[in-house]
């Protein structure tokens, strides 16, 4: 029988680790992700797993690096502003190309802008730091999606050797939803001879894994391998979920919870007769480009739906390639346009009907 | 990515491997304070000779009379001595401190991000059930000024590693600026006048301050101007390590390095310098040396 729990978003992303065999948690307390943290420090001791609260997000995702560094699945969790300060770490993390997971609930910004959900960060999840890396980015919209895409993120992270982001909110954070606790299998993976555990452990040859590959050893060489990952990930690693497309002229297309709004909105519209579609990332880098690009053939027009002043529109915007019309339902259509406002169906539904 | 050693020695300049320049003068200083001339010689060859059996044959990125080569043989002899190359991993701070072990040891390492280098180790600890001996190399830019919080943090969360602090009293990898333990009146490039305390503050020592945290086992200050202080440094970093391997408490030593370019001198005179100078402001010594670190009071729960 499958095991069942009432849970929050964040604690999901918690079991999600545990059913991963995450072993190494780092964090520092930030709303909206406190449950996250609570968590582990919670059930990782009880497991024999290891969990550090750090002094800061320089420091977690520093101790993120050191960790998998040694082979063990290590991540942390935080939200925007101190994702921010974790930018020059997952850089760091990129040059030596470690695979961990690193969670952002997204609150509002700028600055320490509000406690609350946003979706403010999207751009600086899938278009990173210095240096012109690449990272997964997966964005999970129910709490059964955060506990499964935790356990894709770990594997996905060893399958390639890079960084996942999973990107969440404080709307699906602090969210209770039940939860099918259950470990989902993958294929098998490469083994993580490259770790470091002290020189005895490779025949007394030292591992030398640095962050400068600039200056140490060839550039030339970090930058094809890199170019070659980024490639393969992003022919083989796109994901996303349609909703009622085939017949639709107008596509929704929103990620994380406002997919859910999305999804209502587009179900109204069509009990009103208009033919609305959902067209739901869960890869927003590889963003689904070919798979939006497509649909233009058929003459659809989209309304992206995202709580921002339009960021992920800007990937539709380059996936249409100039051919459909782009409208944005963004955080200025929030019921109440402050902090704690958010965009409900209603709205979205208001703007499928004065699509134009 | 593993580097073999020559892709390390081609990304740096080959220069002399900097094992132990004791000058002329210091030899002759010792001579003359009434040591035997063979006991100095004997010394001097052996400081001179050969490399520490962890470490391999490399280029040396530092300068000529750059004291960092002398601290990292140090470090060398150490590893050699505790029997440990195999579990050790070292975490380089960012600066030529950790050039050189980078360019020549046998042992693993990685490098940190400018300051993060105790964030670092204590993930890698942890990550290996603290099984690995992990130890970091930092200046006093990469500790002192951007890595202040994560020293003392790890110091503060208990963690068992040790620390290198080299003291060169400026940062020399960027081109001789203020570092927090530059001395009151010393001009960099970025003092030109000298520090004044009123804009630039007061020297910092670490060392003193290590000494004062419940999770330090040992914290001193030393230097490698003469032999003396040499085998003086060497106990020092022996008995830091030895404090991981107990598993007692955090391990940490300060060591006073001259920077010839970042004084502008010949590194005779920095030497000098830094005898007369350093040595004033910061004292040489052990601060603390402990067996078991203590609670000072414990809530019942
Ligand atoms: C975040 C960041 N800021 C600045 C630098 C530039 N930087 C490189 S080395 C260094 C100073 C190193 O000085 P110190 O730690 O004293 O080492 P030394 O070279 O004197 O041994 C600085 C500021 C950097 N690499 N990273
Ligand atoms: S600049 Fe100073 S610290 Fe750097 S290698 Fe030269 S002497 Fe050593």
């Amino acid at each position: 029988m499958v095991e069942k729990a009432l849970i929050s978003g964040n604690e999901a992303i918690g079991y999600g680790a545990i059913y991963a065999d995450c072993t190494h948690y780092f964090g520092y307390p930030i709303t909206p992700q406190n449950e996250l943290i609570e968590f582990m420090a919670r059930e990782f001791p009880e497991l024999g797993r290891t969990f550090v609260q750090a002094e800061s997000e320089f420091a977690s995702i520093n101790m993120v690096c050191g960790a998998a560094l040694t082979g063990v699945r290590a991540m942390t969790s935080t939200a925007s502003t101190a994702f921010s300060l974790m930018q020059e770490g997952i850089s760091g993390i990129a040059s030596m190309e470690l695979p961990c997971v690193i969670v952002d609930v997204q609150r509002g910004g700028p600055g320490a802008g509000s406690t609350q959900h946003s979706q403010m960060d999207y751009l600086l999840a899938t278009r990173c730091a210095h240096g012109g890396y690449k990272n997964i980015v997966l964005a999970p919209f129910s709490a059964q999606e955060g506990f499964e895409l935790t356990q894709l993120a770990f594997y996905l992270a060893d399958k390639y050797r890079i960084h996942v982001i999973l990107l969440s909110d404080g709307l699906l954070g602090q969210m209770y939803e039940s939860v099918e606790l259950k470990k989902l299998e993958f294929p098998p993976l490469p083994g993580k001879d490259w770790a470091m555990k002290g020189c005895a452990a490779h025949n007394y040859e030292r591992t030398f894994i640095h962050n400068a590959p600039g200056i140490i050893g060839s550039y030339y060489d970090f930058m094809k391998r890199s170019k070659e990952k980024y490639e393969r990930i992003k022919e083989e690693e796109v994901r996303y979920e349609t909703y009622e497309i085939e017949d639709a002229d107008i596509v929704l297309v929103s990620y994380g919870s406002t997919a859910r709004a999305a999804m209502e909105a587009m179900y109204r519209a069509r009990k009103e007769g208009i033919k609305a579609g959902l067209f739901r990332p869960i890869t927003l880098w590889p963003f689904p480009r070919e798979a939006i690009n497509k649909m233009t053939e058929d003459k659809k027009n989209f309304l992206v739906v995202e709580d921002c002043m339009g960021q992920m529109i800007e990937d539709v915007e380059l996936a249409v390639e100039g051919n459909a019309v782009i409208n944005l339902v963004g955080s200025m259509d929030r019921n109440l346009p402050t902090g704690s406002g958010m965009i409900l169906s209603k709205k979205v539904l208001e703007k499928i009907k004065s699509f134009g | 990515m593993r580097c073999t050693n020559e892709e390390v020695i081609s990304a740096s300049p080959l220069r002399v491997f900097c094992i132990l320049l004791l000058e002329e003068d210091v030899l002759q200083r010792e001579v003359s304070k009434g040591r035997k001339m063979e006991d100095n010689n004997k010394d001097l060859r052996r400081l001179i000779s050969g490399r520490p059996k962890c470490f391999m044959i490399a280029g040396s990125p530092l300068c000529a009379g750059c004291q960092h080569g002398t601290i990292s043989r140090i470090i060398g002899e150490v590893i050699d001595d505790l029997g440990i190359v195999g579990k050790t991993i070292a975490v380089g701070g960012v600066g030529c401190h950790s050039m050189l072990v980078m360019s020549a040891s046998k042992f693993d390492l990685t490098t940190a991000l400018h300051g993060r280098a105790p964030a670092l180790g204590t993930g890698i600890k942890r990550g290996t059930d603290g099984k690995a001996i992990v130890f970091t190399l930092q200046g006093d830019g990469d500790l002192a000024a951007i890595g202040m919080g994560d020293l003392i943090n790890a110091t503060v969360r208990g963690e068992k590693l040790t620390t290198i602090f080299f003291n060169n009293a400026g940062y020399g990898t960027t081109g001789g600026q203020m570092a927090p333990t530059t001395l009151i009146g010393q001009t960099t490039t970025t003092t030109p006048s000298g520090r004044s305390p009123d804009t630039g503050g007061f020297p910092i020592h670490v060392a003193e301050l290590m000494a004062g945290l419940a999770g330090v086992a040992y914290s001193a200050r030393c230097a490698v101007n003469t032999i003396a202080q040499y085998k003086r440094t060497k106990k020092a970093v022996r008995t830091a390590f030895q404090k991981q391997i107990d598993n007692i408490g955090y391990g940490f030593v300060e060591i006073l390095s001259a920077c010839p370019p970042l004084l502008k001198m010949r590194p005779t005179d920095a030497r000098k310098w830094f005898e007369k100078h350093m040595f004033a402001e910061y004292p040489l010594g052990e601060f603390k040396n402990v067996d078991e670190t203590k609670i000072q009071y414990q809530v019942e729960t």
